[in-house]
């Protein structure tokens, strides 16, 4: 049953491709203001999760509500039309891999996009919102700029912004910054860590750990589809419940990228 | 020589009426050709197999027949099945769904060409199927596909002057009728030429202006 107080309720989700069971039986939930990082192996199903929480995927059975409404499926008990599935949509923002800008838009008018084609927002709040998000993200001078001409940082930083500017009651984060060269990682994890801090609702898939560890305020491990262990950071990565989470705990304790991000933590 | 080029002048209103015809020919049946192709390019991706081998047989057929013979085919062929068009419909028809083939395949190359995660973005952010490719499908579609789809233009200007042979008076009929009445070959087909050449140049500026709007998104 939903819970209204949640943010996200994600109850029993399973998702199979072919014969591959990608997630199976996966349920937990996110309170306001929490950050949750969804960590585990590669080929684990966590970008597969996230994308079934949006509907980007169909689950082949469980729930998922949003602040109490099921996604996906209607007051009526059938599969939402598209009309539907895309107001629901307009309350979950997402941050890409590989940013997924739109490449004809400038910077500013890719934070604008949705917000007034999708949302329907006035015109001039819409802007005014989207330039304090971009100074927020430090590109105000980008506004005008074509994603083309930034760099893998400044690209996902858009990237950040653009799914802020919904006013979205959820994050997803899907693997942020695999697709960044390491030294333009911490750039994009200072923005992140700043909105972890202020409190908003992120779901967050990552090789971060050192992220991690500081920003969430529980981890959530997962291993061949299904959630095997879900504690809070300093508990996850100091006493590990079980072999495979040990592992990989493990087997990330040096990563570079980490490295460079504590260095920036202690900077600022 | 200088003479008869003066001859050709003196036929000017004729010539501009051709040259006017064979644009008005070539814009309709390039759009025309355009929007077709749009609704060939789904069909030859389509995951239902009778449907994009129906649309492949319909590309493939089309780009394998000579122009001259697909346009005899539907003024002369096609009163034998009952249909009987006039030379503007006929000449329209074949231009169109002759290079709504090459149309179609330009815009499945470009299509397939584009990223994937863009448009699942554009899903994820809420836009319904429509505004999707509306907004966010289409426009960087047409500015990949730009250059290649003038250089189609280009191609169906040139075609045009086929159909003279269905007594359409664009511009190579309107050279041809100033040569036979005057007998002055050389300074009406040559004329004809640069006012094709002219027609060409105006494309290929508006190419140019496309390839700047996508050089500065690249």
């Amino acid at each position: 049953m939903a819970d209204g107080s949640k943010v996200l309720d994600v109850a029993g989700v399973s998702k199979r491709f072919g014969d591959l069971e990608v997630l199976s039986d996966i349920s937990f939930q996110v309170d306001k203001g929490e950050t949750v990082c969804v960590l585990g192996p590669s080929g684990s199903g966590k970008s597969t999760l996230l994308r079934c929480i949006n509907w980007l995927e169909r689950p082949d059975a469980g729930q998922v509500y949003l602040n109490g409404m099921q996604v996906g499926i209607n007051g009526a008990g059938v599969v939402m039309n598209d009309r539907e599935l895309s107001q629901i949509r307009t309350r979950i923002g997402m941050v890409f891999q590989h940013f997924a800008l739109w490449p004809h838009l400038t910077v500013l008018q890719n934070l604008m996009e949705a917000p007034i084609q999708v949302q329907r927002r006035p015109k001039a709040e819409v802007r005014d919102g989207a330039l304090a998000l971009l100074s927020k993200v430090g590109l105000l001078e980008k506004q005008n700029a074509f994603p083309a001409k930034l760099s893998g940082g400044q690209k996902q930083r858009v990237g950040i912004a653009r799914a802020l500017a919904m006013r979205p009651d959820l994050l997803l984060f899907d693997e942020p910054t695999s697709a960044l060269d390491p030294e333009l990682v911490g750039e994009v994890l200072l923005v992140m860590r700043d909105l972890a801090r202020e409190g908003r609702t992120m779901v967050i898939v990552t090789h971060e750990m050192a992220f991690a560890r500081e920003a969430a305020t529980r981890i959530l491990f997962l291993d061949r589809g299904r959630v095997i262990e879900s504690a809070a950071p300093d508990r996850f990565f100091a006493h590990p419940e079980t072999e495979r989470a040990r592992q990989f705990v493990q087997r990330y304790a040096g990563d570079t990228a980490g490295q460079q991000w504590q260095r920036l933590g202690k900077r600022t | 020589m200088i003479h008869d080029f003066g001859i050709v002048w003196d036929e000017r209103s004729l010539l501009l009426s051709g040259l006017a015809n064979t644009t008005i020919l070539s814009v309709l049946s390039a759009a025309a050709a355009l929007l077709l192709g749009f609704v060939v390019t789904p069909a030859l991706m389509s995951k239902r197999r009778p449907v994009a081998w129906a649309a492949r047989g319909f590309v493939d057929g089309m780009r394998c027949v000579p122009f001259l013979l697909f346009a005899y085919i539907i003024y002369y062929g096609f009163p034998s099945l009952g249909v009987r068009l006039d030379n503007w419909t006929s000449g329209l028809l074949a231009l169109t769904i002759y290079n709504a083939a090459y149309m179609a395949e330009i815009l499945r190359g470009a299509w397939a060409a584009q990223p994937r995660e863009p448009i699942e973005a554009g899903t994820a952010f809420g836009f319904s199927e429509v505004r999707l490719f509306r907004r966010l499908i289409l426009p960087p579609l047409l500015l990949a596909a730009g250059p290649v789809i003038g250089n189609q233009m280009i191609q169906i200007i040139k075609d045009s002057a086929f159909l003279t042979i269905i007594a359409l008076p664009e511009l190579t009929h309107a050279a041809s009728s100033i040569q036979s009445r005057h007998y002055v070959p050389f300074a009406a087909f040559i004329t004809a030429v640069f006012l094709y050449w002219g027609l060409c140049l105006v494309i290929e500026a508006g190419v140019s202006s496309i390839g700047r709007v996508a050089d500065a998104r690249r």
